[in-house]
């Protein structure tokens, strides 16, 4: 079915044009007008993409962003494990924030981890008028009583505390001096502001800097920490399926010690201990550039983007990060590599027939559209379509400079509609995008694969997670249940019975 | 029996809304209407005089101390005062916390909700200060008052808060029935303030619907937490109250659209009164000191 096999680039790029201004003849003049800033065809050589990005989405569309509590509690400090996060404010968002993304950790939930639980202060009418700070000065209370071994407190705003104005700050400082100094953290991640959950990333990023380094300031390193010359943190990686792990051993096993992790399965102590890493190895830009920028500021250190999907990209990506190091850890680097190469031989050599010049389309958040695209390729496979969320401009352009190919469909902030006609029209063998259309894909008859969750398999980071990656695509893509279901535009006229006149 | 008229008391701060509201609605009580008082501003002082009680509980700290305000029932936070008038005050969190605004929706859904506003002539609002957020703009919004009176003095910062309460009505005028009953200036002596007044009504569109002389037996009831028309019924001051009452219950029907005015027209209508000079711009900013100087 792949377009690329029978139509050169030329062709390619005047039907995503066509395409793109199929879509917006739907649009009332003024929407047509702004959603094309954000629908584009690449160009190679360009040094972006061509869209607009992280704009305030039209009402009216199926969008498919989050908010920025959203991205606070659900990305930066959920998975911080040993925190409670409590969800101030009514009782909805923290119930459907309930459990965090998907992500794995080590501990015993309810003595000394917490992420799948939930903390909320199920605000009523009375604490709308009447403000919640003494509601929230008790729940920290009972949180200390039930929930002795919990290392630190995140407040986690949802709207109505920055309408009612509630003075969150001055209840986090109270509680910490009543607390002998604990970690409590207020977090002003209101969902109205920002236009997606990528401000929620920035304002999470700015609490650990305000509520966590400057805290630590003047004291020690955590107690027991000494530094090594090989001391990594890794940074935006949450865990998902175990990706934080799969990616660790990996660091490990070329010599380096990993700190911290950020913050999938991390806790308190790593992000306090961060600011001694030598380097800080950054996977998901979007979400934590921020405090890497600032610990590079403010301590010096320096950081290193890296991509652990698929084996081109983790041994470009290992090589990177050993070139910060001595010739022991570029040893290290290269000996890893060959390591897992009969692994990767392997994986490749039992998918790649199988997937060969498969096609796929991706809409996912603020990294994978672009970072994903190399594990594909190594498979043989070719993304003819991507677009994020609530990427930013320096997204696009590492995007174009980087991963795709010249004539690649991009929309960015897609909305349901266009998402369904572009994949109608471009017939790709996979999209990989999230739960939310999931469903209205496979009705389609199109092979599907949740990319936020990894539907529930995982991990794809690292050697290991590309052999669990491989296995996923081709189960997606070759499963035998396609070939029972009819395509309409296949389905054979059935005899047209008529009557006799 | 007529029809429920919904009327309120908007102004700025301290104008003395709530006095000339309470004493206003005792002379309509006199006259044989039936009333209910909703206070509608957090420091619940707008139904004192009625009741000779400090602050009377309010449907929000009740709501508080039972759980929500489904808990309560109406008698619970309904008194009774001078002339069989109807109390109840909305009540709100101390300064510098909560949400005051949604503590007038919350307390007046309650009260239709429960049946507060049957078998009553008159409903009236008193609303604090400005119209501040959507909150405090409840009274003003579709099915509340019909008419709002806004009480003012010749104070140039009096004049901007009706002005801006006025600009408050249109918006709600254009999609619900609220009208401008007219202007109530309460005396402070100032320069040229019958003139001014009546002037600020022209602009806005409406009329000046009464005038209330200073007087200091005002002061003398308040202390007794008591309205002139109890205190002191066969006062001036009483029958200028009743005569404002009286006005008050011949103008239904007749509120208006209201026509706000922009900063620069409320400075030219000072002006123009001779209540401040023409603003020579090399003065503005300088102290008295500095002008001394120069």
């Amino acid at each position: 079915m792949s377009m690329s096999e029978t139509q050169n680039v030329a062709e390619i790029k005047a039907r995503n044009k066509e395409l793109i201004n199929e879509v917006l003849q739907v649009y009332p003049e003024k929407t047509a007008k702004r959603r094309a800033k954000h629908l584009n065809v690449h160009e190679a050589g360009k040094s972006d993409c061509g869209v607009k990005s992280n704009l305030k989405s039209i009402p009216g569309v199926m969008t498919i962003r989050g908010c920025a509590y959203a991205g606070s509690k659900g990305v930066v400090w959920g998975p911080i494990k040993d925190m409670i996060h409590i969800s101030h404010g009514p009782v909805g968002c923290g119930q459907y924030s309930w459990a965090a993304r998907r992500n794995y950790y080590i501990g015993t939930t309810g003595i000394d981890t917490f992420v799948t639980m939930q903390f909320t202060s199920d605000f009523q009418e009375k604490d709308i008028v009447f403000g919640g700070d003494k509601k929230l000065a008790k729940i920290i209370d009972e949180i200390q009583d039930l929930f002795p071994l919990n290392n630190g407190i995140s407040i986690q705003s949802e709207c109505p505390i920055g309408l009612i104005g509630d003075d969150i700050e001055a209840v986090s400082k109270v509680k910490s001096k009543e607390y002998e100094g604990k970690t409590i953290v207020p977090v002003r991640c209101e969902g109205f502001r920002g236009v997606s959950q990528s401000l929620g990333h920035h304002i999470a990023n700015d609490a650990i800097r305000d509520w966590v380094f400057d805290k630590a300031q003047g004291k020690d390193a955590p107690a027991g920490f000494e530094a090594t010359p090989y001391d990594v943190a890794i940074i935006g990686d949450y865990n998902i399926g175990g990706d934080a792990w799969s990616s660790r051993i990996l660091l490990e096993e070329m010599g380096l010690r990993v700190i911290a992790q950020w913050s999938g399965d991390g806790t308190l102590a790593e992000l306090e201990a961060t600011p001694k890493a030598k380097l800080n190895v950054l996977h998901c830009y979007r979400s934590m550039n921020y405090i890497s920028r600032h610990m590079e500021e403010k301590y010096g250190i320096p950081w290193c983007e890296y991509n652990f999907f698929g084996p081109s990209k983790i041994a470009e990506s290992l090589r990177k990060i050993a070139s910060y190091f001595d010739d022991k850890i570029k040893e290290g680097a290269e000996r890893v590599i060959a390591k897992y190469q009969a692994l990767v031989d392997d994986v490749i050599a039992k998918y790649r027939p199988r997937l060969e010049g498969k096609t796929v389309m991706l809409f996912v958040g603020g990294l994978r559209p672009r970072h994903v695209i190399g594990a594909y390729e190594d498979l043989g496979m070719e993304v003819v379509g991507t677009g994020y969320e609530f990427g930013h401009n320096d997204d696009y352009q590492r995007t174009a400079q980087h991963y795709v190919k010249d004539g690649t469909l991009i929309y960015d902030d897609v909305t349901g509609y266009e998402f369904e006609k572009f994949v109608e029209k471009v017939q790709p063998d996979l999209v990989g995008s999230g739960i939310k259309e999931k469903y209205v894909f496979q009705k389609m008859g199109v092979p599907f694969r949740q990319m936020h969750s990894w539907d529930y398999s995982g991990p794809y980071h690292g050697y290991d997670g590309f052999a669990i990656f491989a296995r996923d695509m081709d189960m997606a893509i070759n499963a035998p249940v396609w070939k029972m279901a009819e395509t309409p535009w296949k389905a054979k006229p059935k005899p047209h019975l008529m009557a006799a006149e | 029996m007529s029809a429920l008229r919904q009327i309120a008391f908007y102004g700025k701060g301290g104008i003395g809304k709530s006095t000339t509201s309470q004493n206003t609605l005792a002379a309509l009580a006199e006259m044989g209407h039936r009333i209910l008082i909703v206070g509608c501003d957090p420091k619940a002082d707008s139904t004192r005089l009625i009741l000779h009680a400090k602050a009377q509980d309010t449907i929000l700290s009740l709501a508080a101390a039972a759980g929500s305000v489904e808990d309560l029932e109406i008698e619970d936070v309904m008194k009774v005062g001078y002339q069989d008038i109807r109390c109840v005050e909305s009540g709100g969190p101390e300064p510098g916390v909560g949400c005051a605004g949604r503590g007038v929706i919350t307390s007046i859904n309650f009260l239709e909700e429960n049946g507060a506003y049957e078998d009553i002539d008159y409903v009236s609002y008193d609303v604090l200060g400005d119209v501040v957020c959507g909150g405090f703009a409840m009274p003003i919004r579709e099915n509340k008052a019909q008419e709002i009176y806004i009480v003012m003095s010749g104070e140039m910062m009096a004049m901007y808060a009706a002005n801006n309460i006025s600009k408050g009505i249109l918006k709600y005028a254009m999609s619900g029935g609220v009208r401008l009953g007219g202007l109530i200036c309460n005396e402070r002596q100032t320069d040229k303030e019958l003139e001014l007044a009546e002037n600020l009504a022209k602009k806005l569109g409406t009329q000046l619907i009464y005038f209330v002389p200073r007087d200091n037996i005002v002061q003398h009831a308040e202390l007794r937490r008591m309205t002139v028309l109890e205190y002191a019924p066969e006062s001036d001051q009483a029958n200028h109250y009743r005569e404002l009452a009286r006005r008050i219950h011949n103008n239904a029907g007749n509120g208006v659209i209201p026509t706000p005015i922009t900063m620069d027209e409320l400075e030219d209508m000072l002006m123009e009164h001779g209540v401040i000079k023409t603003i020579d711009e090399s003065q503005v900013g300088k102290s008295a000191a500095q002008l001394e100087l120069a």
